[in-house]
């Protein structure tokens, strides 16, 4: 594997409850410091590569059959999902998931050990306060208090504290406003840029995701379908027509938004 | 004006066995937080605790000061040993077979005294004086004053820990969601070790006290009960709610059993559960809803 590879799949397939499978066969790949969007509809196994990838799949009784993975060039197979955050794999999951009873600081506090045996030095909770002056402001208060976009910044700013070469981040634009998305996104391109994180995107936005990252994956029910750089992608007619919405399908991407809040409640509550 | 001066050398009695409960009760707490697990156990490990404290005390003749830590370093031992070997095992088994466990560990560690020491109660060696302390013109037994001074103390520094230091915020970040946690890098399991190691040392401490103040026998473990009660009253998952729901039950136990016999205190008890939970199911300072057994 080529040294300026941070992140390789080759061909998993994802086991649920030793009965539901859900990757089958999925191969991808993320090169150092660049920013690669995973796209694909509802239910497609987004989620289940990125919580594949952080090994959070036992949690939930998933299982990877077959296939590996390697970070940094290692296979992490047999890791347990701190020790890889510990070698600088961070995954912000789908919904924020920020401690709600925990305040701002605290929750950056919590990001601190994953720095733990690394022997780096961290900075201070002001890189991420620079990135975003709103969680400075509202650094005392409890996360649970905090509007969708802060919780998401939060987030985003637990994975800064982490000094990490990778982060996976599922679906950033969940449930917020159009204009918090664009701000949002504007800063997590300005992060890989500035910090030379490379990232893996998952995003249903495929707008806003193209927009920002250097490649692109299109993935269905367990497979990638079509890969490209993003430029490439977003001139090809049936990515235009099935994800950027160009097509008059504004139905369907109603219902998909309407879908998100949906969950977004379900993840507050 | 006597009566008033009775009235409150009960309330102060009360209060000492109380802070013995919230002792008793953190414990409860620490191990649910971290874990989502109710040990039952919790009264037999202080019910090991007083014996350990006897065994290296009265039996090897050690210094009670190098016995007290050698108490408590024994059921941290215990429970650490416990959640790395029945516990861990258990995870994602039904909360009821974890609670079964539990219950039975507590029978296990009752018959292993019971081989040991004997079924008869016994005493610890003195090793708070005996005088009393006058508190204004109220009598308190300096035992208890002690017991209340330490539980108080052990109490508010973790009170601080909780708040202030960053491992405390591991157990809390732990506490509110698992995988969010291992995806800060918080080694989980090792904060559910810690949990049950530091919990069930705790614990151990509070039957060194308690057997001070009243003796050991094998069944003293039922102190543990009470503080069940003071723990599902005052929310599962708060140190704040230990702590007061501790203080009151320890009053309210004191008067019941001087005003109305000694044989009301589990009736009061136990009405007391029933009715806190009508009032308020998560408990009055818990925060997350527990799970239904
Ligand atoms: N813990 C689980 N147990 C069983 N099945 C699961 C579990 N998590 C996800 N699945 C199933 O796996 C499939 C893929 O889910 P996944 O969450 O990976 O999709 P996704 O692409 O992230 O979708 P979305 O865009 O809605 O977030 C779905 O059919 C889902 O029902
Ligand atoms: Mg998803």
């Amino acid at each position: 594997m080529a040294a300026d590879t941070i992140l390789e799949i080759e061909n998993i397939e994802v086991i649920y409850n030793k009965s539901v499978q859900v990757l089958r066969g999925l191969s991808l790949r993320v090169p150092r410091g660049q920013v690669v969007t995973l796209l694909g509809s509802n239910g497609a196994g987004k989620s289940t590569t990125l919580k594949a990838i952080s090994r959070l799949l036992s949690l939930e009784n998933g299982e990877l059959t077959s296939g590996r993975i390697l970070f940094d060039g290692q296979d992490t197979a047999g890791e347990e999902p701190h020790q890889l955050v510990r070698r600088g794999l961070f995954h912000v999951m789908e919904g924020r998931r920020v401690f709600g009873d925990l305040t701002v600081e605290e929750n950056l506090t919590a990001a601190t050990f994953a720095l733990s045996g690394r022997g780096v030095k961290h900075s201070g909770f002001d890189q991420v306060y620079s990135y975003f002056p709103r969680l400075h402001e509202r650094r005392h208060a409890r996360a649970g208090y905090l509007s969708g976009g802060e919780q998401q910044m939060l987030a985003i700013g637990r994975a800064l504290i982490a000094q990490p070469a990778l982060i996976l981040l599922d679906e950033p634009s969940l449930g917020l406003s159009p204009r918090l998305v664009e701000e949002i996104f504007t800063i997590i391109a300005r992060i890989n840029r500035e910090t030379g994180v490379s990232m893996l995107l998952v995003e249903q936005n495929a707008a806003v995701a193209f927009a920002i990252a250097h490649y692109g994956y299109i993935m269905e029910t367990g497979k990638i379908q079509l890969d490209g750089p993003t430029a490439r992608l977003m001139a090809d007619q049936d990515v235009r027509e099935f994800y950027l919405g160009h097509a008059g399908h504004g139905g369907e991407r109603s219902y998909r938004d309407i879908k998100h809040y949906k969950r977004r409640k379900r993840w507050l509550s | 004006m006597t009566d008033l001066l009775f009235l409150l050398e009960v309330s102060l009695a009360g209060l000492g066995s109380g802070a013995l409960l919230s002792l008793t009760a953190l414990a409860f707490v620490l191990i649910y937080k971290a874990t989502r697990v109710i040990n039952l156990a919790v009264g037999e490990i202080l019910m090991l605790g007083s014996y350990l404290f006897f065994a290296f005390a009265a039996g090897m003749g050690l210094s009670v000061w190098l016995a007290l830590p050698l108490a408590v370093a024994g059921g941290a031992l215990t429970g650490a040993v416990v959640e790395r070997g029945l516990i861990r095992p258990m995870l994602g088994e039904s909360p009821i077979s974890v609670f079964m466990v539990t219950v039975g560990l507590g029978s296990v560690l009752i018959g292993l005294v019971e081989l040991i020491w004997g079924t008869d109660p016994r005493s610890l060696p003195p090793f708070i004086a005996n005088t009393p302390v006058f508190l204004g013109e109220a009598y308190v037994s300096r035992k208890i004053l002690v017991a209340f001074l330490v539980a108080a103390a052990v109490m508010a520094a973790f009170m601080l820990l909780f708040r202030y230091w960053r491992g405390g915020v591991a157990l809390r970040a732990t506490a509110t969601d698992q995988a969010a946690a291992y995806s800060c890098g918080i080694n989980v399991p090792g904060v559910f070790s810690a949990a049950w190691t530091v919990g069930c040392g705790i614990a151990a401490g509070a039957g060194v006290l308690l057997g001070a103040i009243g003796g050991i026998s094998p069944s003293m473990g039922v102190f543990g009960l009470s503080a069940l009660v003071v723990v599902i009253v005052g929310g599962l998952d708060s140190i704040l709610g230990a702590l007061i729901g501790g203080l009151a039950l320890g009053l309210i136990q004191s008067w019941a059993g001087t005003y109305l016999g000694g044989e009301y205190q589990g009736v009061v008890t136990f009405g007391l559960l029933i009715v806190a939970l009508m009032v308020r199911p998560y408990g009055l300072f818990g925060t997350h809803e527990i799970e239904r057994l």
